[in-house]
């Protein structure tokens, strides 16, 4: 059995200096819903968990001049709840609402589901196509990093010891843009994303897409950016073999495994299924035939 | 390892117990304050057995630690019926006879009571993707369906 070391600053510094200067190993405690499962899983003879949720702006969301700051250990029921925010990323927050339970959603939260890393994060391809930044700090200062660079592997990232996520900064989407999020699972709840697929569109008044980004998870070790897929669909209206063109570039750009839950030939054909779904989700939103 | 000194007030009551730190706010219910009707089933936050609300938040017991009620209000299957009067939703339960085992059925009504605090009038799929994390192995689910949506029509009317 583990034995577990709590902590609870009420500041970033405390935090950082309670992570910095532990010499058994520290993990952030935020929602707790992976974190809770591995501490106890864990063969260390003692962890230090240090409970962040106590740090004033930790779990605040705000919308500035149209740009979203989210404070990672907001749970997602929170998160989503929040008209507003929804209206501004309806995909970003549709990829939050899909983290497991009703129970699992009042307390897992965005920063957890981005630190955590796993490659089906549901909510990292939305925030990559937003543009999302993680800002980090840690003894050496504040530092801010690209979400699409924050994962490194499978349940890898780029955070050193010490440092902690302390923002999430999502800018305002351009005029006329939308996401979407849609991930395949073999039931119809309860389950992690076999392939996933997060899109950005931005359209001109005669419906051409004049901007793209496509990200795609669970079929790589981490959720990567397709540019050929974006590429494909800008300048064009979107029409089919478009889409098709875009759908073939995320599944060559996927590297897949085969699990108990879906193939490799699966998750690459399924992969290009959604990001065609998704970029038409997303061109509609724009026009405004669907919220 | 020194246990922490935990304030918090449970089914209305402030409460202190003790606990390690690493113990989960399961543990603490069932095995510090006796307070059984919250069971412990996969103790990995799918079976929704030890479903209660922390600050009126539907959680996982087994996913909150003991030390992290500190302040908090937290509500079990026990504050439901007022004293001897069963909720309308026990008392639906019992008439749709939405139980067997019984294991499951303190985390399905906490559950289901939150969602109708949040939403008196659930739609059957709303109903269904709510309680989507409380696993029963027993009933096939479609009688704790009627039920839930049973209890929800009676207490609009008594509303």
């Amino acid at each position: 059995m583990v034995s577990v070391v709590y902590e609870a600053p009420d500041t970033i510094e405390g935090a950082v200096t309670l992570l910095a200067g532990s010499d058994i190993p520290a993990n952030v405690l935020a929602g707790g819903t992976d974190l809770i499962i591995q501490t106890r899983a864990s063969r260390d003879a003692e962890r230090l968990l240090v409970d962040v949720k106590k740090i004033p702006g930790m779990s605040d969301a705000n919308l500035v001049d149209g740009a979203l700051e989210l404070g990672p250990s907001m749970s997602c029921a929170e998160f989503t709840a929040r008209e507003n925010i929804r209206a501004v990323y309806p995909g970003l927050v549709e990829a939050a609402s899909l983290i497991g339970s009703t129970q699992v959603q009042g307390r897992a939260s965005v920063g957890g589901n981005l630190c955590n890393s796993s490659p089906a994060a549901d909510t990292i391809p939305a925030l990559i196509v937003n543009s999302a930044e993680c800002v980090i700090v840690g003894p050496g200062g504040e530092r801010t990093v690209a979400v699409e660079d924050f994962v490194t592997g499978v349940g890898a990232n780029c955070m050193e010891k010490g440092e902690l996520l302390k923002l999430i900064r999502v800018p305002a989407p351009e005029a006329n843009t939308q996401d979407a999020y849609l991930r395949f699972i073999p039931r119809t709840e309860m389950d992690i994303a076999v392939a996933g697929a997060g899109v950005s569109i931005t359209l001109d008044d005669k419906g051409n897409c004049t901007a793209a980004k496509v990200a795609i998870g669970a079929v790589a070790p981490t959720a990567i950016l397709v540019p050929a897929a974006a590429e494909a669909l800008i300048g064009t209206d979107l029409n089919d073999d478009v889409l098709q063109v875009a759908a073939d570039a995320a599944t060559e750009a996927s590297s897949p495994i085969t699990d108990r839950r879906g193939t490799i030939e699966f998750r690459r054909h399924v992969v290009g299924v959604l990001v065609k779904r998704a970029i038409k989700i997303a061109a509609d939103r724009v026009k405004g035939v669907r919220t | 390892m020194t246990k922490t000194h935990v304030t918090t007030t449970i089914n209305g009551d402030v409460t202190e117990f003790l606990c390690e730190p690493g113990d989960t706010l399961l543990d603490v219910l069932r095995n510090e304050l006796q307070l059984m009707g919250t069971k412990e089933g996969c103790s990995s936050g799918d079976c929704g057995a030890c479903s209660v609300t922390v600050n009126d938040r539907l959680v996982c017991s087994c996913l909150v630690l003991g030390v992290e009620a500190e302040g908090a209000e937290i509500g079990t299957i026990e504050g439901i019926a007022d004293n001897d009067k069963l909720h309308v939703l026990q008392e639906k339960f019992l008439e749709h006879a939405a139980l067997q085992c019984g294991i499951c059925t303190p985390g399905l009504i906490v559950s289901a009571k939150a969602l109708l605090d949040e939403n008196p009038s659930p739609t059957e799929d709303e109903t269904r993707y709510w309680l989507a994390g409380n696993l029963c192995r027993c009933t096939g689910y479609d009688k704790v369906i009627r039920a839930v949506l049973d209890a929800a029509e009676t207490m609009r009317e008594g509303a």
